[in-house]
């Protein structure tokens, strides 16, 4: 039964249907978007290839740079603050305690429901006038005005942040509380045998065994957050004053809201070859990590 | 713990006289997960704030959904509803226009993705778990090379596709480009469930001269089961989930719209009634978290397998 040729063709027949799939919806669109980005394509049928005319355009006008700059800080927060509460999640429901289960459970809402519903949710609690987090803020004096968190470019710029952060928590959370638990336990009784306390052995024992983990969930949240768009686009559709556009939004607008497909296109490419990098990177990291264990 | 009680732990591990010293304590649990007070309470602190942090918008919206909108748009703030009703309830039905259609829509297309995804994915999942041949590795990490690209980047050539295939403003605008961004992901998670099955089994049904087609449908399939009941579960969550970005751009009917984007449309009127968009949006929830409540087994599961074993 083993690779004659008639289990490969059978295999391949088996595949057929899933690779023919994503060829059509996934790879040829992909290549399209390669190609249109060469051309003045828009809502009118026809176009005509004009070489490199988009790219110069985009990179010419000075606020895609800018766009570019702004992605990566705001994907870099994000990210980051995701990996330090995840962390600190998964130690907290770590720990053997009553009520346990229930917390794990509670962790995963933002996760699972639609995420637009969540994201209509904090739209409301940014209010102003009836929100949450001013009133709130209010209460305990912290405000002394009601504060429109979406109407201030900065403060918009932090509370889709804090948004995404909300978004992606849970499975940060749940996945390294599972890699956690994945740690045979006869380490930590020898370390506690030997004194070593809590911190100590998080430290010597769980960070170090979690960085293949951390590695992983670090690149998933990259990319994942990188090409975010319900958040923006439900929050504050990347206003006030673009302050909060991000590549994916300004993509969004230019293809979508204004029909010049041909240059989304070439800002779609730009995004493509930035996931790619990413994966590269991670990719490279992976194997360094897999020859360090093999020495 | 103080130093003191962990010498003589020591000393007692040390000892041949005992022969399990750490279970020697009042509890029955093992030393190492014995707390100190102010460690408990720490830690109880702790998952408060961070569950406050994850459940704050749920707890937000549903007091919303309570109160009744004049007291809605009044200030100061009052966090707990004042003649808090149920009443948003009943009333968003009539205000909150289509509402059971958009949840009916949510629903429908859900289902039909997750069937498609279903019948795609067992057998190539079990093709990538039992076959070696040339290019499996290259094409399975082609697979996963799909969660890179986020619908978003691909939304010009699908608006084309979809225009000429003539799928635009319907259904299919939505079900098609959702089937294939949940394809790969379920590959891997039943892969990973398919490589457990003992290969004996296949061999088995050969020497006794089953068909290759027969041993998947009657060996394999059965005992697949649960973990095809994982897979259909996560897939029609994440189905359900991310009913946005293709339904604004490929779809502008609204009999067609699922609940998100028909409560986005909802939001852009002039005057919102938020405490039956609140509402109107638990009733959206609740699907799901009927499904979190009865198959949290499951979903852990599904949820880690597919990552950790990788």
């Amino acid at each position: 039964m083993t690779s004659t040729r008639g289990a490969t063709l059978f295999a391949l027949a088996l595949l057929a249907p899933a690779l023919i799939y994503i060829l059509s919806i996934v790879a040829y669109p992909l290549v399209d978007t390669v190609i249109l980005s060469f051309t003045n394509a828009a809502l009118r049928p026809d176009y005509d290839f004009v070489g490199w005319a988009n790219y110069q355009r985009i990179f010419g006008a000075g606020n895609f740079t800018e766009v570019i700059i702004r992605t990566f800080i705001w994907t870099f927060f994000s990210v980051s603050i995701k990996m330090i509460i995840g962390m600190a999640g998964a130690v907290l429901l770590n720990a053997a305690i009553p009520g346990q289960a229930v917390f794990r459970i509670l962790t995963m809402p933002p996760w699972i429901v639609p995420m637009a519903i969540g994201i209509f949710m904090w739209g409301w609690m940014y209010n102003g006038q009836f929100g949450m987090i001013s009133g709130l803020l209010q209460n305990f004096g912290i405000l002394s005005r009601p504060f429109p968190f979406l109407a201030y470019g900065n403060s918009a710029f932090w509370a889709t942040i804090v948004t995404d952060v909300w978004i992606g928590v849970p499975m940060v959370t749940i996945y390294f509380l599972a890699s956690m638990q994945s740690i045979p336990r006869d380490l930590y009784e020898a370390a506690w045998t030997d004194g070593a306390g809590r911190f100590y052995r998080f430290r010597r024992i769980t960070l170090p065994l979690m960085v293949p983990a951390i590695l992983t969930m670090s690149l998933l949240s990259l990319i994942s957050t990188f090409n975010s768009f319900d958040i923006i686009w439900i929050l504050t559709q990347g206003g006030p004053s673009n302050q909060t556009t991000t590549m994916i939004i300004d993509t969004y607008k230019t293809a979508i809201g204004s029909y010049r497909y041909g240059e989304g296109a070439a800002r779609a490419v730009v995004i493509c070859i930035f996931v790619s990098l990413f994966c590269i990177v991670y990719f490279r990291a992976v194997r360094r990590l897999q020859q360090g264990e093999a020495k | 713990m103080s130093d003191v009680a962990r010498t003589t732990e020591i000393a007692a591990v040390d000892s041949p006289s005992s022969v399990k010293p750490r279970r020697k304590a009042r509890s029955s649990k093992p030393m190492i997960e014995r707390y100190r007070w102010y460690e408990i309470l720490g830690l109880y602190a702790g998952i408060a704030l961070f569950l406050f942090f994850v459940l704050a918008p749920f707890i937000e919206g549903f007091l919303v959904s309570l109160k009744p909108l004049s007291q809605l748009f009044s200030t100061p703030y009052s966090f707990i509803p004042r003649n808090g009703s149920f009443d948003a309830y009943f009333t968003m039905w009539s205000t909150v226009e289509g509402l059971g259609r958009y949840i009916f829509n949510s629903l429908f297309i859900s289902a039909v993705v997750t069937l498609a995804v279903i019948v795609i994915v067992v057998p190539a999942a079990y093709a990538f778990a039992r076959f070696s041949f040339a290019g499996a590795g290259a094409m399975l990490g082609g697979f996963l090379a799909v969660n890179m690209f986020s619908g978003a980047v691909l939304l010009i050539p699908l608006y084309r596709l979809l225009r000429s295939f003539g799928l635009l403003n319907s259904y299919w605008a939505m079900i098609v480009p959702g089937i294939a961004f949940l394809i790969p992901s379920s590959i891997w998670l039943l892969r990973t469930y398919m490589l457990r099955i003992p290969r004996e089994l296949d061999e088995a049904a050969w020497v006794d001269g089953a068909s290759r087609l027969y041993t998947l449908r009657r060996i394999i399939l059965p005992l697949a089961m649960p973990g095809i009941v994982v897979v259909a579960i996560m897939t029609f969550i994440g189905a359900y989930a991310q009913q946005f970005i293709f339904a604004l751009t490929f779809n502008s009917r609204q009999e067609f719209m699922p609940l998100p984007v028909g409560l986005f449309a909802f939001f852009g009127r002039q005057e919102v009634l938020w405490n039956e968009l609140m509402a109107a949006s638990f009733a959206g929830i609740l699907p799901v978290m009927v499904v979190i409540v009865f198959l949290q087994r499951y979903l852990v599961a599904g949820l880690t397998a597919g990552a950790i074993k990788q």
